[in-house]
């Protein structure tokens, strides 16, 4: 009668059906009752089973005794089981013959054609367990860096995972940071500098912070007011004032990078402030500042309103670099495991979505309007497009990875910022690069969930990278360091 | 004098449709002849220099915005009489809950010489600090921006509470207190048969401070946490270079604002009195 054994359906030898000596729970309450149970109760007891993790023995056969590592490797086989069942119609007699004649490994990877086992997997794990929390508060600054966060929302990626989110605009990072610590929010858009400041307690009260996954990588822009026009060499920068969204930001850490790299000191020969994204735009037309490395779309906005220029993409100072993230505390992962696991789900589809150039003209679209972004939706294609004006030349330029969206969070790159940070004096002391990047960026789970929704995720965590033609060796951080001509350690 | 009345009238109207009308020439759009091309489209149209807009073009504005002023298109895109709710709901509950403070706390001040001196010290020293200067403490310590911009409403607004209420105490004439006491009236009696009545209208004036105070501190005060609230709105739209809705919201916070001034200086009339 039923077959719904936990044997290996690819193995000839094993039995998928319950024979009159199986143990297990289902068989075993039939046999005390000494009739068939409802399907609802035989449900409940086979959930039970699995959800205590206890191995389903069906002892018709030696290869069915096997354990399983853990509740994901027994939904595998159980999501296995039930294609194979299903092909062969149920009947097991004709499964086992079929596969006595062609091997188990053929009919797995015939299948295999046809059915996206992993997907089906991923998708019959999504179901598992209730999410603690429904309703969720995520925060984010309005910038195009925060794409997958905000976008998920109208186009429907977090209610695919049974989520209903809320997404607040916050005015600017240090906001951002006191809502999330003091828990207004479930989780936040930041920049990837900000979870390893915070873990470390550096600029903040030390609060256990992770970073699922990057947001984008490239993206941002140094933009010089119109009459720098003839200045376009940085050492003709002493005494500008440049704008940077925050201490803790890549923003701040790329501008140090860039200008000391031409011979400029960035604590003396120039000054950096800290200025909101949203209110660049408005500084640099007062005069207040000469220039800013901003997220767009205040870049892009600064060539619209014609107050400035774009004098260089960072993907050009550093091709790929991170920007922003998505974080949250390690209590919200430990405390509503499926939740966390259900929004972590949303954002890394919601990412590789945005990170397909098809996508991006309708992405524009929905996020320009005033709940979200609240810019012109012209200025906001040009960013996500990569088919904008510079400002400088007369002529529409074509750069499709002006922005890009990545979700890995690369070991190396915390690495490479918390050099930058001890470099300009953030940090002091000794510091376990490798300890507190793999700490704070779960680059193993995002993998794992990459892998669940189908996409391939890098070999390792870690990789050199080569910053303006200079090495960055993550081995040899320190080393990194003090092969700087200027830094303040 | 009616006539008087008339003529200022007419002047006010005439200043008014001057300017406007200056304004209005001053800021006109150049019209683009030709179709743009999409370089043009990118670059923000033809026009050279961002403007001002004009005051037909904020009007209408202000009348799109006002025929539809409590929609809700999500957590961040409200309509302008939610945002004003929201503030107002703040402003009044820090206020209230500084005026429960702050007069009965003026009234000790006020008839204890001793209290006085004991107090003052304090006073002076927190009353000068700028309320926006607790924000960053208060969402440390509250855990809560809602709650922690009612407390920078409540604590700009206590010190002229206190401040007019211990002076209206203190300075009641000695007289009508002697002649409270030479009728035996307790403590408790005196302060509210004779001193209050007396202070009424000192007090008064200190919560017609307050208020204007508080009503100028929300808006900075949203600004910096977001969320709701008109001050929200403002940056909201500074963040798009809207200035559309940026003067339309300028004018929403002055009419807002003389509607509270003018409710309090309404309550303040009725308490005075002559000697």
């Amino acid at each position: 009668m039923s077959n719904k054994s936990l044997g290996n359906p690819f193995d000839a030898e094993s039995s998928l059906a319950h024979t009159a000596s199986c143990v297990c729970a289902v068989c075993k309450s039939e046999l005390q009752s000494g009739e068939g149970l409802s399907d609802r109760d035989r449900q409940i007891l086979m959930e039970r089973q699995i959800s205590d993790q206890e191995s389903v023995r069906h002892t018709s056969s030696s290869a069915a005794t096997e354990t399983f590592g853990s509740s994901e490797d027994m939904m595998d086989r159980v999501v296995e089981n039930a294609i194979v069942r299903g092909v062969f119609g149920h009947n097991d007699a004709s499964r086992r013959n079929f596969i006595r004649l062609v091997g188990g490994g053929t009919l797995a990877a015939a299948l295999g054609t046809m059915i996206p086992m992993d997907k089906v997997k991923a998708a019959v794990k999504d179901a598992i367990g209730p999410l603690e929390k429904t309703k969720l508060k995520v925060g984010f600054v309005p910038i195009t860096c925060a794409t997958p966060i905000i976008m998920a929302q109208p186009m429907g990626f977090y209610a695919k995972y049974g989520l209903d989110v809320d997404v607040i605009k916050t005015a600017g990072w240090a906001v951002a940071r006191d809502k999330s610590l003091n828990g207004e929010y479930d989780a936040s858009h930041m920049l990837t500098p900000m979870p390893l400041a915070m873990s470390m307690g550096a600029g903040s009260t030390a609060t256990p912070y992770i970073m699922p996954a990057v947001e984008n990588i490239n993206g941002q822009a140094i933009v010089l007011h119109n009459k720098h026009k003839d200045k376009r060499n940085p050492k003709d920068w002493k005494g500008f004032k440049f704008g940077v969204p925050f201490d803790y930001s890549m923003h701040n850490f790329l501008l140090r990078y860039y200008v000391a790299e031409h011979g400029i000191d960035p604590d003396k020969d120039i000054q950096i402030r800290v200025v909101p994204p949203p209110e660049m735009v408005a500084n640099l037309r007062a005069g207040n500042l000469d220039g800013y490395l901003s997220p767009d779309p205040f870049n892009q906005r600064a060539v619209f309103e014609k107050i400035g220029f774009l004098h260089v993409l960072t993907k050009d100072i550093w091709e790929g670099h991170p920007c922003c993230a998505f974080a949250c505390s390690e209590k919200f992962s430990t405390e509503m495991p499926n939740t966390y696991a259900a929004l972590f789900k949303a954002i890394v589809d919601a990412t590789h979505y945005s990170h397909k150039a098809e996508n991006r003209a309708e992405i524009a679209k929905a996020i320009s309007p005033k709940n979200y972004l609240n810019q012109p939706e012209v200025v906001v294609k040009q960013v996500l497009t990569g088919r904008y004006v510079d400002g400088i030349e007369n002529k529409v330029q074509d750069v499709p990875d002006r922005i890009d969206f990545d979700p890995f969070p690369w070991h190396s790159m915390a690495v490479w910022i918390l050099t930058q940070m001890k470099r300009w004096g953030y940090v002091e002391g000794d510091i376990d690069y490798k300890g507190i990047a793999e700490r704070v960026y779960v680059a193993a789970e995002t993998g794992q969930v990459m892998r669940n929704l189908g996409y391939t995720p890098p070999e390792s965590t870690y990789k050199n990278y080569t910053i303006m033609g200079k090495e960055f060796d993550y081995n040899k951080p320190e080393e990194y360091i003090n092969s700087f001509a200027i830094k303040r350690v | 004098m009616s006539s008087l009345a008339a003529r200022s009238a007419l002047v006010s109207v005439c200043l008014l449709v001057g300017l406007l009308g200056l304004w209005e020439a001053l800021n006109q759009p150049p019209t683009a002849s030709e179709a743009l091309t999409e370089f043009e489209i990118l670059m923000g149209g033809v026009d050279q220099e961002a403007r001002v807009p004009p005051p037909s073009q904020v009007m209408s504005h202000a009348w799109h915005e006002l025929s539809n002023p409590f929609y809700d298109a999500g957590p961040n895109d409200k309509g302008i009489g939610i945002q004003l709710a929201y503030s107002l709901f703040r402003v009044l509950t820090g206020y209230v809950s500084a005026a429960l403070v702050a007069i009965p706390l003026g009234f000790i001040i006020g008839m204890s010489p001793l209290m006085h001196r004991a107090l003052n010290p304090f006073i002076q020293v927190l009353r000068p600090i700028s309320p926006l200067a607790w924000m960053p403490l208060a969402l440390f310590i509250i855990k809560d921006s809602e709650q922690s911009a009612i407390f920078v409403i409540f604590i700009c607004s206590i010190w002229p509470m206190l401040i007019n209420t211990a002076f209206g105490v203190a300075n009641v004439r000695s007289d009508w207190i002697s002649v409270a006491q030479t009728h035996e009236l307790s403590q408790l009696k005196t302060a509210f048969l004779v001193i209050l009545p007396a202070a009424a209208p000192t007090i008064l004036t200190g919560m017609r401070i307050s208020i204007g105070i508080a009503w100028l501190v929300i808006v900075a005060a949203e600004m910096l946490v977001g969320g709701t609230g008109i001050g929200y709105y403002v940056w909201n739209e500074w963040n798009n270079l809207d200035l559309n809705s940026v003067i339309f919201s300028i004018l929403m916070i002055g009419v807002v604002g003389m509607a509270l001034d003018f409710a309090l200086g309404r309550v303040e009339k009725l308490v005075q009195y002559k000697e």
